[in-house]
């Protein structure tokens, strides 16, 4: 079996094998699996309203994805992207609500405050690590919870006790008459194209910039890059910086695209942690990432269907996603496997080309 | 040949998509075709807290499936149904499916759900919402229900300074706001005006899911002195019966005030002993019954808002199983004639 064909087949198997054993799930617990997938698949694909909301879905866990990914590149963990996230969501909500500019630039303005505030956000633990080699891990946890109860703090504030800010200006908005016209009013909106571009602006920095190399390189080897003459702390910030920038536009896609306004939150959005999860699918690849964000918002997205159209309780469908994101993830095995099977019997080969 | 074979597994995938949506579609249809077509159907969408938070989406629930009982409906479409929201982004896909399913009046319970019933109501011009705890009247095919839950905790402020023994009471609170603020309002000033000197302890824990920190929050009201707490807190509150119960188990007379609906039987502690003195009731299940009631009349009070209170039964004290005695509870029964006949005017929002 050759290498790419490996490479086709290791997420197709393990597509097939999450879905099996969600079925099985499904079946034990008493419901049809038929009914299940078909309320799955419905959810994403089933109709314009569905398409539209999948890919609004997909597109906050695109930055979530990148922002994890970036600082994985460079060695840093960062489990704070739930935070900067947070910290770009109220900063976009903020400068698209306070401020009146013309559209467009209004909008522009409130993604780059939204990812100034993600960065700066990222900076701190950035910094604490390059002078102080405190862990990035526990400050970013720690720096999520002080994102949490700050923004819900501000909120307050800025709205004078409310729940939640006043909707942004039609000017810094990011949603479209033409987009929801064409998906039945679903919140499609134009960050989709900004989570693109994020896309190619991060595999351009990584691939194509001296930075780019520095950052890997300190990644893969702190001493050995000191060595050369780099300068690791200096890069140990601007890594966090990058990976909170993105994170920080995340929070602006939900500001300006989903909500148009933020409200108090009483936990985590769940978004920044299952970055690291789209992130890992994706190899910490900018492309790969992309393909984890697909699979993750596709199936959140999907799963609320399965309790409309199939009647199947939100935990179950909780347990079935998970299943199926598990054995995604756990494509290495199935690599493994196909590899061995195909160095011992020469028979899968001649199997496999016929 | 690799490429043929690529291609093969796209297209078995492929097809087993078109032919799994196909079999959902055929049996979408099939339902509608089962149920009666006239039947006043409902459905509700719940905030994050869940069908079973035991407090208002639960109780809403309960409002839907009695009615839809007393129609002999079944559950799905036609019928009556509902869907959870695990995170804030799902309320308008939620409520949208709902729509979509043509559920004549559906329910969007809490009012985090303000801002996704205004935006399906401008897009779906001929559904009926109804939405709980929020106040919406800028859309004709949107009402609002409301109670006056600080008429309520005014009485169970009344009950826990009068059976209090150090007189030293607990407020604890879900998340600020201006919901909770009326729960916190009412039990205060009710107490207040029982026992000029009591001493109220209000601490909010930040969440309506955090039942460890409702905990932590209870211990140390319990441990500073205080005998009595009220919770308005969702699920947080799970943690307040839970030390409560530890805390009658090592031998310190407590009780704990539940709230939305009857609570009793998380207090109990073993088979003779309980201790949830009362709970404040939101009859939302009234509310809805109510509301469900007039819409199918031909009577929804679109853009209105309909307050629910002590009067029209919408809340109330639940039974205290014997926790209160007689002496009190005429107190009670004084007071809470006295707000019907607006003698007593309970504060909306706490003084700060």
């Amino acid at each position: 079996m050759s290498n790419r064909l490996i490479n086709i087949l290791v997420p197709v198997i393990s597509v097939i094998l999450g879905l099996i054993v969600g079925a099985i799930v499904m079946l034990v617990s008493g419901f049809s699996p038929v009914d299940g997938y078909a309320a799955l698949w419905n959810g994403i694909f089933g109709d314009s309203y569905n398409i539209g909301e999948t890919i609004r879905t997909i597109t906050p866990y695109v930055f979530s994805g990148l922002a994890v990914a970036f600082a994985f590149r460079t060695g840093m963990f960062n489990i704070g992207v739930e935070g900067q996230l947070i910290m770009g969501w109220l900063a976009a909500a903020y400068v698209g609500q306070a401020f009146e500019l013309p559209t467009g630039i209004h909008a522009v303005v409130a993604i780059l405050a939204a990812a100034v505030a993600g960065g700066l956000w990222a900076f701190i633990p950035g910094i604490l690590k390059a002078k102080l080699q405190v862990h990035e891990v526990i400050v970013t946890i720690m720096m999520n919870y002080i994102a949490l109860h700050t923004a819900n703090a501000a909120i307050s504030a800025i709205s004078g006790g409310k729940e939640k800010t006043d909707k942004i200006h039609d000017s810094a908005s990011l949603s479209s008459e033409w987009l929801a016209s064409l998906t039945q009013f679903s919140r499609l909106h134009w960050g989709f194209v900004i989570a693109i571009l994020a896309v190619i602006i991060m595999w351009f920095i990584l691939e194509k910039t001296a930075l780019g190399y520095e950052l890997k390189s300190v990644g893969f080897n702190k001493n050995a890059s000191e060595y050369a003459g780099m300068n690791v702390s200096r890069n140990i910030v601007l890594a966090m910086v990058i990976s909170g920038m993105f994170a920080g536009v995340g929070g602006a896609m939900e500001a300006l695209g989903t909500f148009g306004n933020m409200m108090k939150l009483n936990a985590a959005t769940g978004i920044g942690f299952d970055g690291i999860a789209v992130a890992l699918l994706g190899a910490n690849q900018p492309f790969g990432v992309l393909l984890g964000a697909i699979l993750f918002g596709a199936l959140k997205n999907g799963g609320l269907n399965m309790p409309n159209a199939a009647g199947i309780p939100t935990e179950i469908v909780s347990i079935v996603i998970a299943l199926i994101i598990f054995f995604v993830a756990s494509g290495y095995l199935i690599r493994l496997f196909l590899e061995r099977a195909s160095k011992k019997k020469g028979v899968q080969k001649v199997k496999g080309d016929k | 040949m690799k490429k043929r074979k690529i291609g093969l597994a796209f297209t078995a995938l492929l097809a087993t998509g078109t032919l799994l949506a196909a079999c959902g579609s055929d049996d979408a249809k099939d339902d509608k075709k089962g149920s009666s077509k006239d039947a006043f159907s409902v459905a509700m969408v719940t905030d994050t807290g869940g069908i079973d938070d035991r407090s208002f989406n639960q109780s809403t629930w309960e409002g839907i499936q009695a009615y839809g009982e007393e129609e002999g409906l079944k559950k799905g479409d036609g019928g009556y149904d509902y869907l959870q929201s695990a995170s804030d982004s799902d309320f308008t896909t939620n409520i949208n499916n709902l729509v979509r399913r043509n559920f004549d009046l559906v329910f969007a319970v809490g009012f985090k759900l303000e801002d996704a019933v205004k935006e399906v109501a401008e897009q779906q011009k001929d559904a009926k919402l109804a939405i709980i705890d929020s106040v919406v009247t800028e859309h004709d095919n949107v009402t609002s229900i409301m109670f006056k839950a600080n008429e309520a905790s005014y009485l169970a402020g009344v009950a826990a300074a009068l059976e209090s023994k150090t007189g030293k009471l607990g407020f604890l609170g879900g998340m600020e706001g201006d919901i909770i603020g009326g729960f916190e309002a009412g039990f205060v000033a009710g107490a207040k005006a029982a026992n000029p000197d009591v001493k109220i302890d209000v601490q909010y824990a930040g969440s309506f899911g955090d039942a460890a920190k409702g905990q932590t929050i209870a211990k140390r009201m319990y441990d500073s002195g205080a005998d009595i707490v009220f919770h308005a807190a969702g699920g947080t509150g799970q943690g307040l019966f839970t030390e409560a119960i530890a805390q009658k188990k090592a031998g310190n007379d407590v009780w704990a005030i539940g709230v939305d609906r009857d609570q009793y039987d998380e207090g109990k502690v073993d088979d003779k002993t309980n201790i949830v003195m009362t709970s404040v009731l939101k009859r939302v299940d009234v509310a809805a019954q109510d509301m469900i009631k007039k819409t199918k009349d031909g009577k929804f009070p679109g853009g209105e808002t309909v307050t629910y209170g002590l009067k029209d039964d919408g809340v109330g004290l639940a039974d205290s199983h014997g926790a209160i005695s007689d002496k009190t509870q005429a107190e009670i029964d004084k007071a809470q004639k006295d707000i019907i006949d607006g003698k007593i005017e309970v504060p909306e929002k706490p003084s700060k």
